[in-house]
């Protein structure tokens, strides 16, 4: 065991937490590395925090993974700002993530990131009025074969049509009314 | 020519299970090497067996893990690359989506082989859920003895855990990987040092594709020599080929090395000809970085014989005429497809993804990104097309990691073989300009 995890020492104001089960996770991925190679834990940890903490990477959420790593916060800002897949600004609720390169373009990305522009009224980046929707473009996602396709989460929606796609938006919708609602 | 080595099992229900995968005659090249060879016998296998690397540069396996540093007491380690963001590549996903053992029992094999003690899958942060499934895998194999101590009671201790990335197509570069690993930023390193000698934590570390270290199984099942018979030449055993496009049947193959280019994308064995009716316009056949043919040189080399998918044969003719094996991303273009609106896209690839530490790289993607996008949309000048050469000619050989030549030649390429096409766009600026892509009307003002 490299580290002795501790729940950071996160001062800020809404100081994030994992729970309990989480840390137990965070610790098992802590001990996959060698003596003072906890570091190498940080990239998995930093998609748990994503996940754990509405989907971004504030500030506070940052210190608090560079403090249970004992790393220095630069470290963590260092990799969250390289690497495309966290978001350092909060998005909408659901994050939808059109493929956009050759592949995908050959067989109708285009039509389908329009037809999303004029569903959500936003461009690519934006987020819907109703704070639901944030549309945004990707590079390759490694499902060539099946364009064209978004990701959402952890989900790959592939052999889109545009009809796929306002069923896709409907299901979201319907989800989120009755999760936010109560 | 249906034979399977990697994907014999693949429909068996199940088979991402281990009891499934081990009925199916799972890890018995584990028991096999563990048991009665030596590893140095595994390394004298794979270097009979010709395999070479797939994840796109082709170097012959046996040889690079006989470069493998062993410096008393140092840590030696085996890195799999999974980050498989190369446009048009999707096979390693398939692979470790439906049978994850596979990869899991590759890692042991090889492991054992390079006498390492710790082993690493680094996987693309998208592929999250076969991240979930290959680590399921993991845990199972550790439950049923094939990791942690003394392994089938051969004294032999080896961990396995698979990592994230975050999305950077630039992790794939081999000490990109290493870098993001060691939980920094996906900078490239200067080599030498080479990881052979200096790699993840300063030790010796080998780094090999998904697909190299699933064919170690076989390999030692069934020997170096057997595997050696497949193929043609230098280019031995069977490769999966993810094929996209604008193809009746895209997918994953796995394919003898030496099928025909023709048969491959015209037989209802394996791609099924154009979609749509329509006519073969170009191919990228090893992703996107490696060089685009036009439909005379896909099925033919500029000699007239048929083109094969082997390393040699899609190399034929070179720079001039050729284009490379690579990844195996076999990416197809129908006739109604634009080859500068493809130029385009992936050199704007190619700037998003550059880590920006050499500025050949960070500074020349941008501009031909720049270039491309005044040419595919009716703004540019006929300069324009050898400001692109000339930008080229600049960024290669001048990086300190191959994206550069990755992104250069390509564009290189589509010149070379498509120069009117160009043309056309600066000679017609109004139809260039209104050309439909998309629904026109959502479309940003273009610059
Ligand atoms: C920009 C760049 C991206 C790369 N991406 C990948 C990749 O996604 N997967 C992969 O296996 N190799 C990739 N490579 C090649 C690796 O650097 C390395 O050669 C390979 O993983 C070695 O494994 P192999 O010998 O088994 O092919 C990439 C190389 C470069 C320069
Ligand atoms: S060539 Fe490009 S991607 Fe490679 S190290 Fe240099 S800037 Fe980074
Ligand atoms: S190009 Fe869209 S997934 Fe590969």
């Amino acid at each position: 065991m490299s580290i002795k995890i501790t729940n950071g020492n996160a001062t800020d104001e809404v100081a994030p937490q994992f729970s309990a089960e989480r840390m137990v996770e965070v610790q098992r991925i802590i001990n996959q590395y060698p003596e003072g190679k906890h570091k190498s834990a940080l990239m998995r940890i930093l998609h748990m925090a994503e996940e754990d903490f509405g989907g971004w990477l504030s500030v506070p959420t940052m210190n608090y993974v560079a403090g249970i790593l004992n790393i220095q916060p630069i470290e963590v800002y260092e990799v969250a700002t390289f690497y495309t897949m966290f978001n350092i600004e909060k998005p909408g609720k659901v994050v939808l993530e059109v493929c956009r390169t050759g592949p995908c373009m050959l067989v109708g990305s285009d039509n389908i990131i329009d037809h999303l522009k004029l569903q959500l009224g936003v461009e690519v980046g934006g987020t819907s009025a109703d704070g639901m929707f944030t549309l945004k473009t990707a590079e390759c996602l490694g499902a060539c074969g099946y364009g064209p396709m978004l990701q959402c989460g952890k989900h790959y929606h592939e052999h889109l049509t545009t009809e796929k796609v306002d069923a896709l938006l409907d299901a979201f919708r319907k989800e989120h009314s009755t999760s936010s609602n109560n | 020519m249906g034979r399977k080595l990697l994907l014999e099992h693949v429909n068996v229900p199940g088979i991402e299970t281990y009891e499934v995968y081990r009925k199916n005659g799972g890890y018995r090249s584990v028991e096999k090497a563990l048991k009665t060879m030596s590893p140095q016998n595994v390394v004298e296998e794979v270097q009979a067996s010709g395999l070479r690397g797939r994840g796109g540069a082709g170097f012959p396996t046996g040889m690079k893990w006989s470069f493998l540093a062993k410096p008393e007491g140092v840590p030696r380690y085996l890195l799999c690359n999974a980050d498989e963001s190369e446009p048009g590549t999707f096979k390693d996903r398939y692979l470790m989506e439906k049978i994850p053992h596979l990869l899991v029992e590759g890692m042991i094999t090889s492991s054992y082989a390079l006498g390492c003690n710790q082993a690493y899958i680094y996987i693309r942060g998208e592929y999250m859920w076969v991240l979930e499934i290959v680590e399921k895998a993991i845990a199972e194999a550790y439950a049923n003895g094939w990791l942690g101590k003394n392994i089938l009671g051969s004294g032999y201790d080896l961990d396995l855990s698979i990592a994230p990335g975050g999305g950077a197509y630039i992790c794939g570069e081999e000490t990109a990987l290493i870098e993001s690993l060691e939980g920094k930023r996906g900078n490239p390193r200067i080599k030498p040092p080479f990881p052979a000698v200096k790699g993840l934590w300063g030790c010796p570390t080998v780094v090999n594709n998904v697909e190299t270290i699933a064919a170690v199984v076989p390999i030692v099942n069934d020997g170096g020599a057997e595997y050696a018979k497949i193929g043609i030449g230098k280019s031995t055993g069977t490769k999966l080929i993810s094929a996209c496009g604008n193809l009746v049947k895209p997918g994953v193959y796995e394919l003898d090395l030496g099928v025909s280019v023709e048969e491959f994308i015209y037989s209802d064995e394996w791609c099924g000809g154009i979609a749509n009716g329509k006519k073969l316009k170009a191919c990228v056949p090893g992703g996107s970085s490696v060089p685009i043919l036009p439909a005379n040189l896909v099925c033919k080399t500029a000699e007239g014989t048929d083109r094969l998918m082997t390393y040699e044969s899609l190399a034929e003719g070179g720079f001039a005429s050729g284009s490379m094996l690579g990844s195996g991303g076999f990416i197809v273009f129908d006739e109604d497809q634009c080859i500068v609106r493809n130029t385009w896209n992936f050199a704007r690839f190619y700037a998003h993804e550059s880590c920006g530490q050499c500025s050949p790289c960070r500074e020349g993607t941008g501009w031909m990104e720049k270039v491309l996008h005044r040419l595919e949309y009716g703004h540019g000048n006929l300069r324009d097309i050898d400001l692109l050469a000339e930008i080229n000619k600049k960024i290669e050989g001048n990086t300190i990691c191959p994206l550069g030549d990755a992104a250069a030649w390509p564009v290189a390429a589509a010149i070379r073989h498509f120069r009117e096409e160009f043309e056309w766009h600066v000679t017609n600026p109004d139809e260039a300009q209104k050309r439909n892509f998309g629904i026109a009307s959502a479309h940003v003002p273009l610059v």
